[in-house]
């Protein structure tokens, strides 16, 4: 079957994200790479945990300082709701919906955004609030890579789920950039899954002391 | 072409009968976020209330995460899904990799 033929709802197939000899190798290969990205950040986790707190003067400020539960809470919420939304564009995208696709794929952007608006002003805070700043200690340097390095995920699957709707917006669906759209939506939930992570071991366990 | 469709002779009925299939599917995964969004809450009300010890709120914490995880990867990704042993070698390798890193920074500062 031709990846570029023209699909009808009655001839779009089940799995639609695997039906290409293309599309299985961007599946395994994509499954490869997240198991890489495992390693990266556990290895950045694993740093923060040894340099959490590691301040070289008592005045600077620690962990149990800095964070505060509602911006940490509402961050989480909406990072995971966007996981949701992006379910609901695959959920559409299997019963060949486009428009509800792209509506549902839009929703997920714009809380990402938001996640990262919020991201931008937690990192400004502590930086002028507290002089906390990736050079001002190891603890610093190991909690914005950390963190930041997941935030630079946001961006880059914000950038990339964008780039996907318009370059298909014209398109419609098909066996062709299905595949993509799968492959940006797990990437997106790799992502809240890393989040889970990080607001629990930086930030409840940072409060926890 | 490797289709994994249903085959009832009639095209009309396999359709319904996936959508309905799909459907469900989706009411499953809006239960599975609901149950994340309680562990959340769970997660942030145990850190927050000061009668518990840290000793109790940080594995506690750590198993509310690694259950929220899981109910991520294999509902909201997936993995529950046939034709997944592959991605499951590759991330529970990762996993394994990363879980010894931890253990070793770990204990590199233990003392």
């Amino acid at each position: 079957m031709a990846t570029e033929q023209k699909m009808t709802y009655e001839t779009w197939p089940a799995s639609p994200e695997k039906q290409t000899l293309e599309a299985k190798n961007k599946f395994l290969g994509f499954w490869f790479f997240l198991g890489g990205e495992t390693v990266l950040f556990a290895s950045l986790f694993a740093t923060y945990l040894a340099l959490k707190d590691k301040v070289p003067s008592s005045d600077m400020a620690l962990a149990k300082d800095l964070f505060e539960i509602p911006l940490a809470f509402i961050m989480t919420m909406l990072l995971l709701t966007s996981s949701l939304t992006s379910v609901y564009a695959m959920y559409h995208m299997k019963n060949f919906n486009f428009k509800k696709m792209q509506l549902w794929l839009g929703i997920t952007v714009l809380l990402g955004l938001g996640f990262l608006g919020l991201e931008i002003y937690e990192f400004n805070h502590y930086v002028h609030e507290f002089h906390h700043s990736f050079t001002s200690s190891a603890f610093g340097s190991a909690f914005y890579t950390l963190v930041g390095f997941h935030g630079a995920h946001v961006a880059f699957g914000l950038l990339w789920i964008t780039t996907l709707m318009i370059r298909n917006s014209k398109r419609g669906l098909s066996l062709y950039n299905a595949p993509k759209f799968y492959v940006a939506s797990l990437y997106w939930h790799f992502i809240d899954v890393v989040w889970v992570f990080i607001f629990t071991v930086v930030y409840l366990m940072g409060m926890v002391g | 072409m490797a289709n994994q469709q249903p085959n009832s002779g009639n095209p009309r009925v396999d359709i319904e009968y996936r959508r309905k299939k799909s459907a469900e599917e989706m009411r499953h995964q809006v239960i599975t976020f609901a149950l994340m969004i309680f562990l959340t809450i769970v997660a942030f009300v145990a850190a927050g209330y000061e009668g518990f010890s840290g000793w109790f709120i940080v594995p506690f914490i750590l198993i509310l995460a690694l259950v929220q995880v899981i109910f991520q990867l294999y509902y909201f990704m997936h993995m529950s899904h046939k034709g997944h042993e592959a991605p499951s070698l590759f991330l529970y390798s990762g996993a394994f990799v990363g879980f010894i890193t931890i253990i070793a920074f770990l204990t590199v500062i233990w003392w």
